[in-house]
């Protein structure tokens, strides 16, 4: 009867996969296809011979000021972004209402305005003459200067991917069992005990894939910090913009784009090894004895 | 005798306007194995919960060992929890879930370690230290849920319903391994449940419960034998309940028919309610009973077979080792001594089961 079963699931997974064909389709056209272009051309000189140069000239200082402050500014808005969304679960799960749907449709509501009008809006609060530096004349308070510096850019990156990092950091600490934390506290530990003993480290999972989710659209953002960095401010995606929309060439802005993959799967990589770490050593625990 | 350990004393409880405990008051004495037993819903598990400090009463307080608790958190109470279902840290290994307490009050490396080698020991889960939760089974776990809380050393184990999740030969197995571990602690057990074979198995005091109410404590034997009213009897074990008449002392009509019974004081030609368990109901030759009746069904149970005989516009069930074709004529006698006369609830807050199964 197992055997029965097994072979059941195992037919039903057969059944399964041509259930996937057309994503397959759809990724093999938009997603493998252009990636191999990416790479050919990046790997190649516009005579099409072989060449390592667009890819080496990241370590150009130009090229590596912008990499090094897109990183930069990227690991700050998602610290930003995780000190603002951290809490803010908390209290979400605190609440444990039916009324939860309505709060973060408060927070997805942002995300149903479109991304470039949001920016823009920013842009226009923010400028020397605008709505906030109105206010303040009117209240004859010092202006501000925020717009085209990083802190704008920052404060763009924030607002545009604060969702992204609450949503999961929400999900995992709402899916952590209030009897795990009563056994903590049955067990003697006070409220900060169990919340770094067993909150916090029970919501890891979520905070990953928050951090993942803001870190690489704020790394490889160039609408952001060229609606709010002004021209003076390059990032590594503005780098990239420029070099196939303004400059044409395509082989050095697939070389920069390799280089910005590969800061990407580097940091993908870390969070994999961080998760199998923990998989592993229940695995082998697991395998080891029965 | 044993001295007090814990007091309720009229706790009230809601959760909105629902009332779960309506002025409960009860008292649990040390080194005993208490179980409170109800149906689901009949606010056992709060009143455990209270008892733990995750919930606190509206009004009533809670005392123990002489110490009034009832606003103390959790992790001021000298007792732990062993919760329904296990409730173990899922990112911690079996050796660190059971040392968490311990390294919380600040114990030494080598006092950690003997002591969870201790209760693993004791649990017979030697070697699994290095495991995960989620790599045990259920039983496995439940184990480990119980060593976190012994290690503590808690004057009092509050059991949720710790062997619900467990198969039924599983179940079984721990119920001794429970009593074995309260006789080896000495500590106090209170234990939640809505099964009352587990109940009857393990406790030496029982405490049934019922939409907020205590219907009825004392040891499994009382409980079992001369429940108070029909829903006790109703909810322990298999019973033929009946609305009677006491025409005297000792003397009972039932069904229209005349019985003799052991019980006095309630009166002459006054409504009861009477309980006859079917293992007491003895089937003979037609002429030899009280009663006659004719076999409904019969089905074959194990130990037993169970059985329905129709006899004065009631059916009978009937528990015998012996088994009667259906459609056999057959007489029902009931030892004098076997009949249990209650007093018929007066309100409707003691009208615990919703309707008596009587024919008319």
């Amino acid at each position: 009867m197992n055997l029965n079963r097994q072979n059941k699931i195992h037919n039903g997974k057969k059944q399964m996969i041509w259930l996937s064909t057309p994503y397959i389709g759809w990724s093999l056209l938009f997603v493998v296809i252009p990636l191999c272009m990416v790479l050919y051309y990046g790997l190649t000189t516009d005579t099409w011979s072989f060449t390592f140069a667009n890819v080496t000239h990241i370590t150009e200082p130009g090229y590596m000021k912008a990499l090094v402050r897109s990183v930069e500014l990227a690991v700050i808005a998602t610290i930003v972004c995780f000190l603002l969304a951290y809490p803010l679960g908390m209290i979400l799960r605190s609440m444990h209402l039916s009324r939860n749907g309505f709060i973060i449709t408060l927070f997805i509501l942002p995300m149903w305005m479109n991304f470039l009008l949001r920016t823009l809006t920013w842009m226009t609060l923010l400028e020397g003459s605008g709505v906030i530096n109105g206010i303040l004349n009117v209240l004859h308070l010092p202006n501000i200067h925020i717009i085209n510096t990083p802190a704008a850019i920052v404060l763009g990156m924030v607002y545009n991917y604060l969702p992204f990092m609450i949503l999961p950091i929400y999900t995992a600490l709402n899916n952590i069992d209030e009897d795990l934390l009563n056994a903590s506290r049955d067990l003697g530990a006070g409220e900060l005990q169990t919340f770094c003993k067993v909150t916090f480290p029970l919501s890891l999972p979520g905070v990953g894939s928050g951090v993942t989710m803001v870190f690489i659209p704020a790394l490889t953002t160039f609408a952001i910090s060229s609606m709010l960095g002004g021209s003076k401010i390059m990032l590594i995606g503005n780098v990239i913009e420029q070099e196939f929309t303004s400059l044409y060439d395509w082989h050095l802005g697939s070389g920069i784009s390799i280089i910005l993959m590969v800061v990407i799967i580097i940091n993908m990589m870390l969070n994999i090894a961080f998760d199998a770490k923990e998989e592993r050593q229940a695995k082998s625990i697991k395998g080891g004895k029965r | 005798m044993a001295r007090e350990l814990i007091t309720l004393e009229h706790i009230y409880k809601s959760y909105g306007d629902q009332l779960v405990l309506d002025d409960l008051s009860l008292m649990i004495k040390e080194n005993s194995f208490v179980t409170l037993l109800g149906p689901s819903g009949c606010g056992k598990t709060t009143t455990l919960r209270i008892i733990g400090g995750f919930e606190y009463p509206d009004s009533g307080a809670v005392v123990f060992d002489g110490k009034n608790i009832t606003d103390l958190s959790p992790n001021k109470r000298n007792l732990n929890t062993v919760f329904q279902k296990y409730a173990l840290f899922p990112h911690m290994t079996v050796e660190e879930n059971i040392a968490f307490g311990l390294k919380i009050s600040n114990k030494s490396q080598q006092y950690i370690k003997d002591k969870v080698k201790y209760a693993l020991k004791l649990l017979n889960m030697d070697g699994f230290e290095q495991r995960k939760p989620d790599s045990l089974s259920g039983g496995q776990q439940q184990r480990v849920a119980i060593a976190r809380a012994i290690v503590n050393e808690p004057k009092v184990l509050l059991l949720d319903e710790p062997l619900g999740a467990l198969d039924l030969k599983m179940r079984q197995g721990m119920q001794y391994e429970l009593m074995r571990l309260k006789n080896e602690l000495g500590i106090t057990f209170i234990y939640v449940t809505h099964d009352q074979e587990e109940a009857l198995t393990m406790s030496d005091h029982i405490i049934v419960m019922n939409q907020g109410y205590i219907q009825q404590e004392g040891t499994p034997e009382m409980i079992y034998n001369e429940p108070e009213n029909a829903f006790v009897a109703d909810f322990i074990g298999d019973s033929n309940i009946l609305r009677a008449k006491m025409i005297q002392d000792k003397l009972v009509e039932i069904q229209g028919a005349k019985f003799a019974c052991v019980d006095v004081g309630f009166g002459q030609n006054n409504p009861v309610d009477v309980v006859i368990r079917p293992e007491d109901i003895e089937l003979l030759e037609p002429e030899k009973g009280i009663i006659k009746g004719r076999v409904l069904n019969t089905v074959f149970r194990g130990v037993h077979y169970e059985m329905e005989v129709e006899a004065h516009n009631y059916k009978w069930l009937v528990h015998s080792t012996r088994m009667k074709e259906v459609g056999q004529e057959v007489g029902l006698y009931v030892d004098p001594f076997n009949i249990q006369v209650m007093n018929v609830p007066e309100s409707e807050d003691e009208e615990a089961i919703s309707e008596l199964e009587q024919t008319e």
